[in-house]
């Protein structure tokens, strides 16, 4: 039984990164009509700040926890001024196609500077050690990042759909140019949107630099998964990316308990059926 | 999908047909002397075979505007079926090369009912998201021996008479499979077939009201492009006497967008210039590790931002003709 709840853990841990991910996802996807494939490769970029901020200035994880996505959401913010705007009105293919280019870029100058193996980042002191339960053993740690991740998507899930500003982002998303009407910058609005998504990926990085080691593809076979996560729930509605998130992750925690062998598939194996059996995803609009 | 309109779209008459057959006799020609002009043969039928896999994602990206962001499944499964066979079970190179093509068609009926039931953008997350589940199967099976793939495969005598262990005629061997198919893609494109797959990538909705029912359509288009990917799947085992993860991962699934990209959505010709000038450049920035990827990745993005034609869609459009 020990094992399974070890397996369970795991399966939260990367059902919050799931979550955290697919979130930003379908964020940008709302506002710049853009699928983010970079973002695997920001994802690992929030790991490396943290790695870098602790090597070279000695802010230790609770000053990257605020910086790293702040610094890679700038750099995000970077992208989106540069680039990703001069896409707006071309089919969404070239969003996708820019952003691959993007994402093996930034992983390719990684690999060349730092290998493909991964670089060790410790453990904050204050979430060191664990708890037993009883029934099992419970790394603080571990226990810390599927709260915080869960906090995080609860914040961002309040801010679009309770606060004014998420109600002139939904609007935006439905029709821009009425919006824009009203006299609010949609343009600045859509580049804040594309650094928030990023942030929540640079976010999810930090927050797994010392479970999973700080590796230059850390986020390329990452991304993929978050894709049919994506698939599955649909990304209509935020409060269905965090649960699908965080559901396939546990589902994908089981796997790796009762048939090993199958856990790196089970997600695309589900994306499959639900294909097969409703067509748009669990909680996706038709697109 | 206005927006990727080729010149193409603008009515082919007379006169551009023979544009088409003048650059094809041209690239004929040249594609026939490589072996006494001091070429490396090696390297042009890499290149043929890569020209091919390009040729096969274009008749789905550039026909009938779908992007499969997992054609490799088709070239890797292709490969691993024919290479299994010519191996293990010695058949000759043309069953292999058949049973490597049935595996591909297979593969294209099995995804594409799944993957059509998307539009869009889902499209291509779930054409990668199956081929990444196909790399962890092949990952895993036995037959294709992991980490290692199968390899000394024997090139053997093809029909009993081509003896393929011979350079030059695997080179006509490989040039002949290339333009048969080439000819297969261009009649396809050209044929009623091809000018319904046009009309539903300009406007689906149209098309449906014109009574066509776009997602047979659109699998059909996903099965050729499959079977005829998994050709070239097929035939690159006999060049390079392996079949590895290489060509099932997404990496090589981007490589042959890159490839069409560079030489031209929607093109004719495009896919053959932008798969030579890819993989020409892997050849001479071999040494160079990692840098590869960076370049691809710049690439990717000037293509993008500044360049969406391609090269052929460029000399094209700058000519006022259609290639």
């Amino acid at each position: 039984m020990q094992a399974l709840y070890a397996q369970l853990l795991v399966g939260l841990i990367n059902g919050s990164f799931y979550a955290l991910l697919s979130l930003g996802l379908a964020v940008i996807f709302g506002m710049l009509n853009i699928i983010n494939f970079a973002h695997g490769a920001l994802y690992m970029m929030g790991a490396f700040v943290a790695y870098f901020l602790l090597q070279y200035s000695g802010l230790n994880y609770w000053w990257a926890l605020i910086l790293a996505p702040a610094i890679v959401g700038l750099f995000g913010i970077l992208l989106e001024r540069t680039m990703l705007q001069w896409l707006t009105g071309l089919d969404h293919l070239y969003g996708l196609l820019l952003t691959f280019g993007i994402a093996l870029i930034v992983q390719g100058l990684f690999q060349n500077y730092f290998g493909s193996s991964g670089l060790p980042y410790a453990i904050p002191d204050l979430l060191k050690g664990g708890v037993n339960l009883g029934f099992m053993y419970l790394p603080i740690y571990r226990a810390w990042v599927v709260v915080f991740s869960l906090v995080v998507c609860l914040a961002t899930w309040y801010l679009i759909e309770k606060t004014q500003l998420g109600a002139y982002l939904r609007a935006a998303t439905e029709n821009p140019t009425l919006v824009r009407a009203f006299g609010i910058n949609v343009p600045l609005m859509i580049t804040l949107t594309y650094g928030l998504g990023v942030g929540l990926a640079a976010l999810a990085g930090v927050l797994s630099a010392p479970i999973n080691q700080v590796r230059p593809l850390m986020g390329a076979d990452l991304i993929i998964v978050v894709f049919a996560v994506v698939v599955i729930g649909g990304m209509g509605s935020i409060m269905g990316s965090i649960i699908t998130g965080f559901a396939l992750g546990v589902i994908e925690g089981l796997t790796k308990y009762f048939y090993p062998e199958a856990s790196n598939t089970v997600v695309f194996v589900l994306m499959v059926l639900v294909l097969l059996v409703k067509p748009q995803g669990l909680t996706g609009r038709a697109a | 999908m206005t927006t990727m309109t080729t010149s193409s779209a603008d009515g082919v008459s007379k006169p551009f047909i023979r544009d088409e057959m003048w650059a094809f006799l041209i690239m004929t020609a040249l594609l026939v002397m490589v072996p006494v002009s001091g070429i490396y043969p090696f390297f042009v039928m890499q290149a043929l075979c890569f020209a091919l896999f390009a040729c096969a994602f274009n008749l789905l990206i550039g026909y009938s505007g779908l992007l499969s962001f997992g054609h490799a499944m088709f070239l890797g499964t292709g490969g691993y079926v024919t290479a299994h066979a010519a191996k293990v079970w010695g058949v000759s190179p043309e069953i292999g090369i058949v049973l490597g093509v049935a595996a591909a068609v297979a593969l294209g009926v099995i995804t594409g009912l799944i993957a059509i039931r998307r539009q869009g953008i889902y499209f291509s997350m779930i054409t990668l998201a199956l081929s990444q589940l196909l790399y962890f199967v092949y990952l895993q099976t036995p037959f294709t021996h992991g980490e290692d793939g199968i390899q000394g495969v024997p090139q053997g005598m093809m029909f009993g008479i081509f003896d393929l262990s011979k350079p030059i005629t695997l080179y006509y061997v490989v040039l002949v499979i290339f333009l048969l198919a080439f000819l297969l893609i261009y009649r396809i494109i050209n044929s009623p077939f091809g000018e319904v797959l046009k009309s539903i990538r300009e406007n689906e909705p149209r098309a449906i009201s014109l009574g066509y029912k776009t997602d047979q359509y659109k699998l059909m288009a996903f099965i050729l492009s499959g079977a005829l990917a998994g050709l070239a799947g097929a035939v690159k085992v006999f060049v390079a006497q392996n079949a590895s993860l290489t060509d099932v991962h997404w990496t090589m699934s981007g490589e042959v967008v890159l490839m069409t990209l560079v030489g031209g959505l929607g093109t004719v010709f495009g896919p053959v210039i932008g798969a030579f000038v890819i993989i020409a450049m892997q050849q001479y920035l071999a040494s160079f590790g990692q840098w590869v990827l960076v370049i691809q990745g710049v690439i990717f993005v000037v293509c993008v931002l500044t360049f969406r034609r391609g090269v052929i869609g460029e000399i094209a459009h700058y000519f006022r003709r259609s290639l």
